[in-house]
């Protein structure tokens, strides 16, 4: 049987991407970024993953206005990395797990949660930057991962609550896959920041130090948590922490926290990541 | 408007990309999302004029596009990520833009983030400001 066994959150800024791909990770703005996801790597390396799901959000890359998915599964053999302007990231492209994928649709769809599929997609920053951060730069990731989009672009965005039902059917899901596999679940974004208008630079430590505690603390309180108070408390592109309670949905009420880090900044953002593991049963 | 959309006027500073937005704004942000493409760049930069008259988009639209006025195009319903595009196109990165939209220079500007970033305190709500 598949199972999921840990969940990560991590914010997905892209200058992060851009800092790793130029060479400037030893610079002394991005030295402590990096730094702080030491740990993570070699965590990975020895809990080696055999499939990632990874929820994320697309930045107007391959949905335009022309097409908003609330929630999308890439169901694909494999994602190439997105041009957003500047050329596609020097990364691997991604190879996905279509089999388990497609499994995951029917359960969710079956389960009430009506998944838009999606058999082609390049992936943005949103989804190779905490790929990058987790792995490093390989030659090629070393598991499948599994994209799952979250619109958080148009609004409204899923309520929080409603990402946080969306991890708890996925992990219905997973469980019901026959192969056995060792699933993790990865949620991106966040943390505070605000990138328009004259608020831009917008971040509220306190707030993002509170989100942090309550995904083992109060995870239904979290979930709670209305459209109105990300913008007012975590800055209008904070929004993106609901994509974390889908990671969160998706691990047992009793996981526990083994590593966390936050700083600020990179570029206009708090930077957050944090692993939380199932209990062995 | 929906009660929904209402309650975030309340924040400062913010435009949040709704239904209203999204509407007034399609043919601004789709003019963006043309500019994925490198010939797509190269032509709006040979006649940024001429190739603003290829999309349906108000002459005001177009007017703030030419100033790169942001946070003129965002309230005529420009999204963030779609706007972007066009910094990328000019070659200037999201913290550039950020800088932009918030009238500081973008020394002052990566220096308020190093020291913290923008505080909370007395930017979460217009009422709270004039209270």
């Amino acid at each position: 049987m598949a199972d999921i066994v840990a969940g990560i959150a991590t914010s997905h800024v892209p200058a992060i991407g851009a800092a790793l791909d130029l060479g400037k990770t030893g610079e002394p703005y991005w030295q402590p970024v990096f730094k702080g996801y030491e740990f993570v790597k070699g965590w990975l390396a020895e809990q080696k993953p055999d499939v990632i799901i990874l929820v994320y959000n697309d930045h107007a890359s391959a949905f335009s206005l022309e097409l908003i998915p609330t929630f999308a599964i890439g169901c694909a053999e494999s994602f190439a990395p997105a041009d957003e302007g500047w050329g596609p990231r020097p990364v691997p492209v991604v190879q996905g797990h279509p089999e388990l994928a497609w499994h995951i649709a029917q359960a969710l769809i079956l389960d009430e949660i009506d998944m838009t599929i999606v058999n082609k997609m390049d992936v943005d920053h949103g989804l190779t930057v905490p790929l990058s951060l987790l792995f490093g730069q390989p030659q090629s990731w070393p598991c499948p991962v599994i994209p799952l989009a979250v619109n958080v672009v148009q609004y409204p965005p899923p309520t929080g609550n409603r990402c946080y039902q969306l991890g708890k059917a996925i992990r219905r899901a997973v469980a019901s896959f026959e192969p056995d596999l060792k699933v993790m679940i990865v949620g991106t974004g966040g943390m505070s920041h605000q990138l328009q208008g004259p608020r831009a630079g917008f971040i509220n430590t306190p707030f993002d130090t509170a989100f942090l505690d309550g995904l083992t603390r109060d995870p239904v309180g979290l979930s709670k948590i209305p459209h109105i108070e990300y913008v007012r408390e975590a800055g209008s592109e904070g929004i993106e922490l609901v994509m974390w309670l889908v990671m969160r949905g998706a691990l047992a009420d009793d996981a526990k926290e083994v590593h966390r880090f936050y700083h600020v900044p990179a570029s206009n953002s708090a930077v957050g990541h944090i692993i939380l593991q199932n209990p062995k049963e | 408007m929906s009660e929904y959309s209402k309650a975030f006027e309340d924040i400062p500073g913010t435009v949040v990309f709704d239904a209203t937005q999204s509407r007034i704004g399609y043919h601004l942000n789709m003019f963006c999302m043309s500019l994925m493409k490198a010939d797509a760049r190269a032509a709006f930069k040979a006649d940024e004029a001429g190739y603003l008259r290829r999309f349906p988009m108000t002459d005001a639209q177009r007017a703030a596009v030419l100033a790169r006025d942001y946070n003129g195009m965002i309230a005529q319903g420009g999204n963030i990520y779609f706007l972007a595009k066009i910094g990328a196109t000019d070659g200037f990165s999201f913290q550039n833009l950020a800088s932009k939209m918030t009238g500081m220079t973008e020394e002052a500007y990566r220096n308020m983030m190093i020291a913290g970033g923008r505080s909370p305190e007395g930017n979460r709500s217009k009422k709270e400001q004039n209270g």
